[in-house]
C-alpha cells in the first residue's frame, strides 16, 4: 500500500508525469476495449463518405475505401502496444541475462560479447530490424523479433557495467570468499541491484520502440498492409500526396506523437528518480 | 610578482562584522555561518578550525562573494577590506577585488584545474585580466611564477594539461595563480588536507614564505590543529556556524577556555602518549545547522548546565585578546599529560 | 595524438568486417529461402516458372557453399562492383552514384540544422535556469523529441502540396547542378530530421552545462575574477561539449534511418528511398549493399567525432 501512496505523490509532482500517466492510462483502455469504444467497424467501407474529411458522422474522417479513421485508430492502438512491449520485454530480458554472465563471468565469453556488441551498436537499430524482416519476412512475430534486436545491445552494455561496478564492492567479495555459489551472489547480491538501470532502459526503449513499430508499419514492412496501424495509415497518404487526404495521416501522427511523449516523459521521471548517472547514456530502442 | 617590505599598518586589513550565510534547503533555512565576527590584520596568518561543516568553508565562500546562490545567501553583516563593505558591492565590482586582492585556494587540487586548458593558459589569464599583461608578458611572468612555487622545468609545464601534475604539483600552480597578483588577502581551505604528509609541510612552508614575501595575509582554514599551531599566529575556533573561540596560538593552545576546543585539543595523539591509551574523543555528533536554542555544543558538553541548553552564551573577553562563548569557561583547563 | 587516431582507425576495421558478417548472416543464414521470398507475391503463389527461379539461384549465386558467397560479396565491394539491382537492372553502384548526394545532402543539412538550433537553445536554458524560458524550451525540446521525423516530413509534404500546390521533384537534383533546386528539396527533409536531433542535442547540452557549472575548476575560475561569459565560454563551455559531440554521433544513426522513412514520405530519390523499395522488392543486392554502406558511414561518424573527442580533451590521447 505504501508503494502506490508513493507512486501517486510521484506522478501527481511533476504536471508533465501526470499528463503522460493520464495519456498512457487512455491508451491502455483504448487497447483492452478497442471494439466497445470505436464507434464502428474499423474494416467495414462506407461507401457513402469515401475520402471523406472529419464531419459529424465520422469524427476524424475516413480513408481511401471510406473506413472510419477514428475507428482504425483506436483498433491500432492494441497492435502498437502489444508489439512495443513484446519487443521491450524481450530485448530487455535477454540483453538482461546476457549481459549479467558477460559481466560478471567475464573471460572469453565477455570479450565475445564486446565484440559482439560493438559491431551490433554500429548498425542503427532501425536498419538492423529492416535487415531482419528482410530475412524473416513480415508479420507479427518477426517485426517483433527486429525491433528486439535492435534493443539488445545497449541494455546488455548498461547491465554489464552495471555488473562490473558491483562486482568489485566489498560484499560481493566478502560473499565469494564464504564460498557462495556463484549463481545465488548473482541473483541475491547482484542482479537486485540492476533492476533499476534494467528499468530505465525499459521504460526510455518503449518510446523507441513504438517509433520503430510505426516506422516500419510506414514503409510497408510492418505485420499486413491492411491491418490499422498508425504508421501504415499515414503510409497510404505518402503515397497519394497528389491529393493528400491530410486527415488520415494528421491524426494518427498526433497519437503517436502523444504516445511516444508520453513514455518518454515515464522514463525520464523514472531515470531522475533512480539513476540521474544514466543521462546521456541511453539511446532509444 | 614583487617583494615588499611590510609596511606598518595600523588599519586592519579585514574586518568581518555579524556575517551570516543560510542555505535554503527543502523550506529549511540552515545557517551556515551564524554572527561570525573577526579581524585580520597585515602579514598575519590566522588560522580558522573546527570539524567538517562547521562553516568554516562556507565563511571563506561568503568573504569571495562565492556562495552559490541558489541556494546560498549572505543574509547579513558586513565584510569590510580596507573600509570598504565587499557584501554590497556589485558582481562587477566584486570581480575586480576577486584574485586581484582576495584570492583563494581550495581543498581539492586534483579538480581544481580545468582539465582541457593548459597549465600556461590557467596563469596567463588572470595576469592578463589583473596585472594588464600581454601575452608574451604573461607567459614570461608565468614561467617564473612556476619557478618560485618549485614546480621543475616550468617551460615545458606551462604547455602542459593539469592531468600530468600530480596533487603536490597542481596545489603548487594553483597557489602560483593565487599569489600572481600580489593579493592583499590569501585564503588557504585545507589546502593540504587531500595530500600526503610529506607533500603537506613542503606546501605549507611555500605558502608561509611567498606570502611573507609578499606581505600577503592569509586565512588558514583547517581541522588540523597541528598545522596551526606551527603557521598560524591567531586562531578562530568554529562551531556549527559559530565562531566559539578566538585568542592567541599560544593561549588556545596552552589555555583554552572552550570545552570543544580542549576536546579538539585533547584527541590529537601525540608521539609520547602510552599506546595502550585509549584516544580521547568527543563524543556525540556534529548537529544539523538549523536554529535551536542554547548553545549548540551543550548536547555533546559534559559541563552543560540548564543555562547552556537553553540561553545562547556570547562571546566575551576571557583574557585580553582572547574571546570565548561560554557560560563554563572558568572551568576549562588543560592538563597536559 | 596521431597514435590514438591511428589506433581508432585500426580497432574500427574488424568492427566493419563483424557488420558485414552480421548483414550477411541475416541475408543468407535466417530462416526463409531467399530466391522464394522474391519469387512470390504477398499471397504466396509464385510468381516465376521453376526453371526461372533455379537460373535466378544460379544468377545471384546461391548454390555456392556459404564462405565463397561471403568472399564473393567482399571482393565485390571491396573492386566497387556491387552487382545489379534484380529488377531494374542497374547497377547498384550507379543507383549509388545517383542518389548518393540526395541523400548526403540532406544529412549534412541536418546536422548544420541540428547544431544552429540545438547548442543556442541547450545553453540558454542552462544558463538562464528555471526561468520561463528555461521551462519553455524544455517543453518545446520534449515535443520535438517525440514528434516522428517522417511524420514531421508528412506533416511538410501535406502542406506545401495543399497550400502551394507543390510536386515533389520527379528526379535527382544534383547539389553542384542546381543549388537552389536542390536546397529547396533537402530543406524539408532536413527540418523534419534535424529539428528532432537539435532537440536531442538541446537538452544534452543544457544538462551537460549544468553538471560542469558545478565542478571544482569552475569555481577556481570564478575566484580568479573572471567575469560571468568568460566563465562560461572558456571554461565552462569545452567540458561541457564533450558528451554532446558524442552523443551526436551516436544520433548520426538515426539521421541514417530517419532518412529512409522521411525520403519515402517526401518522395527524395535518395539512398533511403532506395533501400526501402529495395527492401519492398526484395532486391538483395541492393539490401545488403546498401546497409553495408549505411553501416560503413555511421561507423566512420563515430571514428571521426572520436577524433574530434580526442582533440577537445587532452585527457583522452594518453590512453
Amino acid at each position: 500500500m505504501i508503494r502506490i501512496k508513493n507512486l501517486l505523490i510521484i506522478i501527481k509532482s511533476n504536471p508533465l508525469t501526470l499528463f503522460a500517466t493520464i495519456i498512457l492510462i487512455v491508451m491502455l483502455v483504448l487497447a483492452l476495449f478497442p471494439s466497445q469504444i470505436a464507434p464502428m467497424d474499423p474494416q467495414k467501407a462506407h461507401y457513402d463518405a469515401l475520402r471523406s474529411p472529419p464531419t459529424m458522422q465520422h469524427l476524424l474522417g475516413t480513408d481511401y475505401a471510406g473506413r472510419d479513421v477514428a475507428s482504425r485508430m483506436i483498433h491500432g492502438v492494441r497492435t502498437t502496444l502489444i508489439i512495443a512491449f513484446s519487443a521491450v520485454i524481450l530485448s530487455k530480458t535477454i540483453g538482461f541475462f546476457w549481459g549479467m554472465t558477460s559481466g560478471y563471468f567475464g573471460g572469453w565469453f565477455d570479450l565475445l560479447t564486446q565484440r559482439i556488441i560493438e559491431v551490433m551498436l554500429s548498425i542503427p537499430s532501425l536498419i538492423l530490424a529492416l535487415l531482419l524482416l528482410a530475412g524473416l519476412g513480415s508479420g507479427r512475430l518477426t517485426v517483433i523479433i527486429a525491433i528486439a534486436v535492435g534493443g539488445i545491445a545497449g541494455t546488455v552494455r548498461i547491465i554489464r557495467s552495471s555488473v562490473l561496478t558491483i562486482k568489485n564492492m566489498a560484499y560481493v567479495e566478502a560473499a565469494k570468499a564464504m564460498g557462495t555459489h556463484p549463481i545465488i551472489i548473482i541473483f541475491r547480491h547482484i542482479a537486485p541491484q540492476c533492476f533499476a538501470p534494467l528499468l530505465v532502459v525499459a521504460s526510455v526503449s518503449l518510446g523507441g520502440a513504438i517509433f520503430a513499430e510505426a516506422a516500419l508499419s510506414f514503409l510497408g514492412l510492418g505485420i499486413t498492409p491492411n491491418a490499422p496501424t498508425w504508421g501504415s495509415m499515414m503510409s497510404v497518404v505518402a503515397e497519394n500526396y497528389l491529393r493528400p487526404l491530410w486527415w488520415i495521416a494528421i491524426f494518427p501522427g498526433i497519437a503517436l506523437t502523444l504516445t511516444i511523449m508520453s513514455f518518454n516523459l515515464i522514463g525520464d521521471e523514472l531515470r531522475d528518480r533512480l539513476d540521474p548517472k544514466l543521462k546521456g547514456e541511453v539511446k532509444d530502442n | 610578482m614583487t617583494t615588499k617590505p611590510v609596511k606598518e599598518k595600523k588599519s586592519k586589513l579585514l574586518e568581518v562584522r555579524n556575517l551570516r550565510t543560510v542555505f535554503r534547503k527543502d523550506d529549511e533555512d540552515i545557517i551556515a555561518v551564524n554572527n561570525l565576527s573577526f579581524d585580520l590584520n597585515p602579514g598575519e596568518i590566522v588560522g580558522l578550525v573546527g570539524e567538517s561543516g562547521c562553516g568554516k568553508s562556507v565563511t571563506a565562500l561568503s568573504l569571495m562573494g562565492l556562495v552559490p546562490d541558489p541556494p546560498g545567501k549572505i543574509m547579513g553583516g558586513e565584510v569590510l577590506l580596507e573600509g570598504k563593505n565587499l557584501i554590497n558591492l556589485s558582481e562587477n565590482n566584486m570581480q575586480k577585488v576577486r584574485g586581484k586582492e582576495i584570492s583563494m585556494i581550495f581543498q581539492e587540487p586534483m579538480t581544481s584545474l580545468n582539465p582541457v586548458l593548459t597549465i600556461g593558459e590557467q596563469i596567463t589569464e588572470i595576469l592578463e585580466l589583473h596585472g594588464g599583461l600581454s601575452s608574451k608578458e604573461a607567459i614570461k611572468e608565468a614561467i617564473s611564477l612556476l619557478k618560485l612555487v618549485g614546480l621543475p622545468d616550468p617551460e615545458l609545464r606551462i604547455n602542459e594539461h593539469p592531468h600530468k601534475l600530480s596533487g603536490g604539483q597542481r596545489q603548487r600552480v594553483m597557489i602560483a595563480i593565487a599569489l600572481s597578483c600580489n593579493p592583499k588577502i590569501l585564503i588557504a581551505d585545507e589546502p593540504t588536507t587531500a595530500l600526503d604528509v610529506t607533500i603537506q609541510t613542503q606546501i605549507l612552508e611555500l605558502i608561509q614564505k611567498l606570502t611573507k614575501d609578499i606581505g600577503t595575509s592569509v586565512i588558514l582554514i583547517t581541522h588540523n590543529l597541528g598545522i596551526l599551531a606551527r603557521y598560524a599566529s591567531k586562531i578562530h575556533v568554529m562551531y556549527a556556524g559559530n565562531l566559539i573561540e578566538s585568542g592567541s596560538t599560544d593561549e588556545i593552545f596552552y589555555n583554552p577556555k572552550h570545552p570543544y576546543t580542549l576536546g579538539l585539543l585533547n584527541s590529537v595523539p601525540r608521539l609520547d602518549f602510552d599506546p595502550k591509551m585509549e584516544l580521547s574523543t568527543i563524543l556525540g555528533e556534529v548537529p544539523d545547522l538549523t536554529l535551536k536554542p542554547g548553545c549548540s555544543f551543550a548536547p555533546r558538553c559534559q559541563l552543560a548546565t540548564k543555562k547552556c541548553i537553553s540561553i545562547v552564551p556570547p562571546l566575551t573577553e576571557s583574557k585580553k585578546g582572547h574571546m570565548v562563548a561560554c557560560w563554563e569557561s572558568s572551568k576549562v583547563t588543560r592538563k597536559l599529560r | 595524438m596521431y597514435k590514438y587516431i591511428f589506433r581508432r582507425v585500426l580497432i574500427a576495421i574488424p568492427t566493419l568486417v563483424g557488420v558485414s558478417l552480421v548483414i550477411f548472416f541475416f541475408m543468407r543464414i535466417l530462416p526463409g529461402d531467399v530466391v522464394d521470398a522474391m519469387v512470390t507475391d504477398e499471397t504466396g503463389a509464385m510468381v516465376f516458372t521453376e526453371q526461372q527461379r533455379e537460373s535466378i539461384n544460379e544468377s545471384l549465386g546461391l548454390n555456392r557453399p556459404l564462405y565463397v558467397q561471403y568472399g564473393g560479396w567482399m571482393k565485390d565491394v571491396f573492386t566497387g562492383d556491387m552487382g545489379y539491382s534484380f529488377w531494374t537492372k542497374i547497377s547498384v553502384g550507379e543507383h549509388i552514384r545517383r542518389r548518393a548526394p540526395m541523400t548526403i545532402e540532406i544529412t549534412v543539412l541536418s546536422l548544420i540544422i541540428s547544431w544552429v538550433i540545438g547548442l543556442p537553445v541547450g545553453i540558454l536554458a542552462a544558463v538562464n535556469r528555471n526561468s520561463i524560458g528555461d521551462y519553455f524550451s524544455r517543453g518545446i525540446v520534449i515535443f520535438f523529441l517525440a514528434v516522428p521525423s517522417f511524420y514531421a516530413a508528412l506533416g511538410f509534404l501535406i502542406f506545401f502540396v495543399l497550400v502551394f500546390t507543390w510536386r515533389p521533384p520527379v528526379d535527382v537534383i544534383f547539389f553542384w547542378q542546381n543549388p537552389i533546386q536542390s536546397l529547396y528539396v533537402a530543406l524539408p527533409a532536413a527540418v523534419a530530421i534535424g529539428t528532432g536531433m537539435a532537440a536531442v542535442i538541446a537538452r544534452m547540452a543544457r544538462s551537460s552545462i549544468l553538471e560542469v557549472i558545478r565542478e571544482d575548476y569552475v569555481r577556481t575560475a570564478r575566484s580568479k575574477g573572471l567575469a560571468n561569459n568568460v566563465v562560461i565560454t572558456k571554461h565552462v563551455l569545452k567540458n561541457a561539449l564533450i558528451p554532446v559531440v558524442t552523443i551526436s554521433g551516436l544520433q548520426f544513426g538515426n539521421l541514417l534511418s530517419g532518412s529512409i522513412a522521411v525520403e519515402m514520405a517526401l518522395s527524395i530519390p535518395g539512398l533511403g528511398a532506395l533501400l526501402a523499395q529495395g527492401l519492398a522488392d526484395r532486391d538483395w543486392m541492393i539490401i545488403q549493399n546498401l546497409v553495408l554502406i549505411f553501416a560503413f558511414a555511421f561507423i566512420v561518424i563515430n571514428l571521426i567525432v572520436d577524433i574530434i573527442y580526442s582533440t577537445i580533451d587532452p585527457r583522452i590521447r594518453y590512453d
